[in-house]
């Protein structure tokens, strides 16, 4: 068994809204916010570095959790936007946690890394008992021309999956890779980030549905049966047309991509975290998890009230 | 009814009014039809034309004008 014992996350203090960003993009803000739903975001102060980041998210979910680090078994942590080719931040991650030794893991798949790891983490569980996933991102260092800039936040998050105890049960995932259209977003050295966002859109209009659509028909769970769908924040219009193709309301998804923006591998778990904190109650039906990044890699991730 | 009917009928019944541009212009950078809508308009297609539109063929560069559109269904249908 594998169990979603807590999140956490941390979110940088200074506030970027539309208006700030307007100069820079040549997007205008109400422009920004219709196409995407994105009010304000935040970025990093120059302090900060996406191990930083990742140690904060990482300590408040253990926090939430009431666990030592000692306790964490291993680290997943996703980052696309970390800042130099190799070493990825995990080690440094788990280092700062007090935890050396502790295997630490990069996962660099923009977007869909934190689901990809939590997917993971319910895999090893058996062997390692309590592996933490971290989604760290300093998205406002990669993505700095005026087509993407606006659309990206920083921030961090982080789930503790725990072979033990949990406030709900992992219960399947469903896992998707495909190059057809990996150079429609991606991130080459020395240059900033690329998106062909029509694509992009258009790919995960039809990739995400049906992920979350194929995992609840084999599981035998109505799409209006689930409690909450908590989606990578990429774009609010994206999350509305996944709602309308699965079926649900569209506040069944808890979103929160207005105040962060798209804070890529970190939005998933910068989300759930606040969902948690806002109902810590026992979990009452399934929640679904889902992402789509760069690669392409989607998927989608169910969890069940424990038995 | 011609298959370049049938289209201009979707698209104009996707951004709700009449289509001023021609065959060969850009639906997008016209400002007819978004990104979101340009998926509803494939799973329109699909359904007028009896197709299965892969995902890989989904790109805005197939789709981007009457033009493209019914060379995509001439040859996929």
């Amino acid at each position: 068994m594998a169990y979603l014992r807590a999140f956490g996350a941390y979110l940088p203090t200074r506030v970027v809204d539309n208006a700030e960003l307007a100069a820079q993009t040549g997007a205008g803000a109400e422009w920004i916010v219709r196409s995407t739903g994105i009010e304000q975001r935040r970025f990093a102060a120059g302090h900060e570095s996406v191990a930083s980041l990742g140690v904060a998210a990482a300590q408040d979910c253990l926090e939430n959790a009431g666990m030592s680090p000692r306790e964490v078994g291993m680290l997943l942590v996703a980052c696309s936007s970390a800042p130099c080719r190799f070493p990825g931040p995990a080690s440094s991650i788990g280092t700062d946690l007090g935890i050396p030794g502790v295997p630490a893991i990069d996962l660099p798949i923009a977007s869909a890394g934190s689901l990809f790891g939590m997917a993971l983490a319910a895999h090893l569980v058996p062997a390692y008992r309590n592996v933490l996933v971290i989604g760290t991102e300093i998205m406002s260092r990669v993505a700095t021309e005026g087509d993407t800039a606006f659309l990206f936040g920083d921030g961090a998050g982080a789930c503790l999956v725990s072979a033990e105890s949990g406030f709900a049960e992992i219960r399947d995932a469903l896992l998707s890779s495909d190059a057809e259209f990996a150079d429609a977003l991606r991130l080459d050295l020395a240059a900033p980030l690329y998106m062909e966002g029509r694509t992009i859109i258009m790919q995960a209009s039809r990739k995400v549905p049906r992920a979350i659509t194929e995992l609840l028909h084999r599981n035998r769970i109505p799409p209006l049966d689930v409690q909450v769908f908590l989606m990578h924040q990429a774009n609010l219009n994206l999350i509305a047309r996944v709602a309308q193709t699965v079926g649900v309301p569209q506040e069944r998804f808890s979103c929160n991509i207005q105040r962060f923006g798209n804070t890529s591998s970190a939005s998933l778990l910068i989300a759930a975290a606040e969902w948690r904190s806002q109902d810590p109650s026992p979990l009452a039906g399934p929640a679904v998890f889902a992402a789509f990044g760069a690669g392409l890699h989607w998927g989608a991730l169910l969890a069940v009230p424990k038995e | 009814m011609n298959k370049q009917t049938r289209i201009t009928e979707i698209v104009e019944k996707l951004s709700g009014k009449p289509l001023a541009i021609g065959a060969d212009e850009s639906l997008f950078e016209s400002g007819v039809l978004d990104s979101f809508a340009l998926t509803d308009m494939v799973s329109a297609l699909e359904r007028e034309f009896s197709i299965r539109i892969p995902d890989s063929d989904l790109t805005p560069r197939k789709f981007d004008s009457i033009a493209r559109i019914e060379a995509y269904i001439e040859t996929h249908s």
